[in-house]
């Protein structure tokens, strides 16, 4: 209403040129400055002092960059931190969360994608019912559902070791831990499925029934090939989401079978010693990487993965 | 949708022949097996289980056959740390809920106003949320840490007095892990913010710009307004956030000092697989089940009580 240009008669056309200094501007970037410090503070402070010996961290400040670089901490983290009797290293820890890492991922995959191609293209009577328990489910605290899990790996481990005869354990295993993120997993993954095969042309499912393909036919000849960026971005949230689970890891596996995050938090919170927080510091960076890089290498298709779940169904 | 439709008319014609049916798309159902054995048996009878359960005297075991009504509960409620819990859990909910939505929203709108550098700004305030709990705890308490942090800092450039440590104040304790919990999870509300205010409609804009509306009135009275859905879906996804914060507390602080930042995720986890008392624990999940349904109840209803009925 102030404009000036509604009082003038000739008037420039297009928007009027912002001048980059403009109080609005400093306000808008000092604003974003002033956030982006508060994010990225932690992050500097980890690489800092990760980098720095334990005398210089004693007399200096978090925050000053490293006078003499060191890269011990890093190589004393990966192999010879101590949890309880056992030193050698965050590099159990990393090698066991591959080992669960990529039998989860692909399982869990595997499952929802089905899932979803079933519920969108092969509807049977009550697979609606089930979706909805499955999506309400995604919102039942774990805490709930932990202990009866317990029970069922480790009936399910007797079982399958009686109808076998060898002696199979899935209580306190990677594979029980592989079960129970592939079913908590199921949720958010069937949703994202279910709704990326809900927008495949429906003249393409018909063609392929005339030509009579069946169920796992079209899976694995149509779905599969066409839905392959879905895929991605259910390995993306996967990877993440997996590799940073605590509760699952300490609570379905043994400790020399712990997860990373398990055994770092074991490593920087343990009470003996001297605590030394280049070590630490080196360790959470070590552990923070692996989603770290899917991070910065995914781009927007991890904005996507995790905005699936706010996408309603 | 047809296929389905077709399928059911022609179930119709066939339904004298009954037995077939059960067999019709047999691969489909036999392929969702593991879904539907997740919905029954875990998602409904392990909850069930856990729910009976914590009406029982269950202690290293589970006792399915001894019956003590409410006492688990009436325990529970008398067990100054489970109070103290709850009491952390409302303090953290309340800010992180209205932090998490104040400061998603503000961002999502600086970074809305045509600026240079979006996609950098983005990166910066969405990282924190692919890393860990585990690893957000153990930075905050190293940041936090009063002997080397923040604190110590501030003291050396000359403001002597100055203290903030909140990690081993019991009074502020859980105000130290909301600053960690904000840091991890406020990106994410930032990138539902932002993609709800770039569905907003370009002309909306033009319009309040016509009648002279300042453009932070237009957020308050316009924008916002229309972003309800935006809204409701981010308070549903930090609250059921909420309720789940267990690694958070286990790395910043292990529940200390004392039991002023235990929350009640970590009690029923450490009264199942630690100190055996198992009918405790099972009281507390129930418990935190039931305040999750609080809220999803009135959710679910809106969301999609309105829909059919539009």
């Amino acid at each position: 209403m102030t404009d000036a240009t509604t009082n003038t008669g000739v008037t420039p056309r297009g928007t009027k040129p912002r001048r980059r200094m403009s109080p609005r501007n400093i306000m808008l970037y000092g604003t974003l400055f002033v956030a982006s410090m508060y994010y990225l503070l932690p992050l500097y402070v980890m690489i800092v002092t990760s980098l720095k010996g334990m005398p210089e961290i004693r007399l200096g400040n978090v925050f000053s960059p490293p006078v003499e670089v060191t890269f011990e901490p890093w190589v004393k983290a990966w192999a010879e931190a101590c949890t309880g009797i056992n030193c050698d290293g965050l590099s159990r820890g990393f090698w066991n969360s591959v080992q669960i890492l990529v039998p989860s991922v692909a399982l869990s995959i595997a499952i929802a994608s089905v899932n979803g191609y079933a519920l969108s293209l092969w509807k049977f009577k009550g697979s609606e019912v089930f979706f909805t328990i499955l999506i309400f489910g995604a919102f039942i605290p774990y805490q709930v559902m932990i202990y009866p899990m317990v029970i069922l790996l480790r009936e399910a481990g007797e079982g399958l070791s009686f109808i076998t005869g060898t002696r199979i354990r899935l209580m306190g295993s990677v594979w029980g831990l592989v079960i129970v993120h592939t079913v908590f997993g199921m949720p958010i993954l069937t949703l994202l499925f279910r709704n990326y095969f809900a927008s495949v042309p429906e003249e393409l499912f018909k063609a392929a029934r005339v030509d009579g393909a069946g169920f796992w036919g079209i899976y694995f000849r149509i779905m599969l090939p066409m839905a392959l960026p879905i895929f991605v971005v259910a390995m993306i949230l996967q990877v993440t989401g997996i590799w940073n689970d605590f509760l699952f890891g300490v609570i379905f596996t043994k400790p020399d079978t712990y997860p990373m995050t398990v055994q770092l938090n074991n490593i920087v919170n343990s009470v003996q010693g001297v605590k030394e927080y280049n070590v630490n510091m080196a360790a959470t960076l070590l552990t923070g990487l692996v989603p770290l890089i899917i991070y910065f290498a995914s781009g927007k298709l991890f904005v996507r993965g995790i905005a699936a779940g706010a996408v309603k169904g | 949708m047809a296929v389905t439709d077709g399928a059911g008319t022609e179930s119709a014609r066939t339904s004298a022949k009954r037995p077939n049916r059960l067999f019709k798309n047999m691969t489909a159902k036999l392929a969702s097996i593991p879904m539907v054995f997740t919905a029954l048996v875990v998602f409904i009878g392990c909850t069930a289980w856990t729910i009976y359960h914590s009406f029982t005297k269950s202690r290293l075991l589970p006792a399915p056959d001894k019956w003590v009504g409410l006492d688990q509960y009436e325990r529970l409620w008398s067990t100054r740390r489970w109070l103290v819990s709850i009491e952390n859990l409302a303090i953290y909910g309340i800010c992180s809920l209205v932090l998490s939505l104040v400061i998603g929203f503000t961002l999502a709108a600086l970074l809305d106003r045509k600026i240079r550098g979006e996609g950098i700004f983005r990166t910066i305030f969405l990282y924190p949320f692919a890393l860990s709990f585990i690893v957000t705890g153990l930075v905050w308490q190293w940041v936090l840490n009063p002997q080397f942090g923040i604190q110590s800092v501030v003291q050396r450039w000359g403001w002597e007095s100055f203290t903030f440590d909140p990690l081993n104040n019991a009074d502020i304790v859980i105000y130290g892990i909301l600053i960690a919990g904000i840091w991890q999870g406020s990106g994410f509300i930032m990138v539902i913010m932002l993609a709800g205010l770039r569905g907003i409609d370009e002309d909306i804009w033009k319009a309040t710009r016509v009648e002279g509306i300042p453009v932070w009135k237009t957020y308050i009275v316009v924008i916002i307004p229309m972003m309800r859905p935006v809204f409701v879906t981010a308070l549903v996804l930090i609250a059921a956030g909420i309720i789940k914060v267990y690694d958070l507390v286990v790395a910043q602080t292990s529940g200390g000092p004392g039991i002023s930042s235990e929350v009640p995720a970590k009690y029923v986890i450490e009264k199942m697989f630690q100190s055996q008392n198992l009918g405790q624990g099972f009281a507390a999940s129930t418990m935190m089940l039931l305040s999750v349904l609080v809220v999803l109840i009135p959710w679910a209803y809106l969301e999609f009580g309105g829909k059919r009925r539009d």
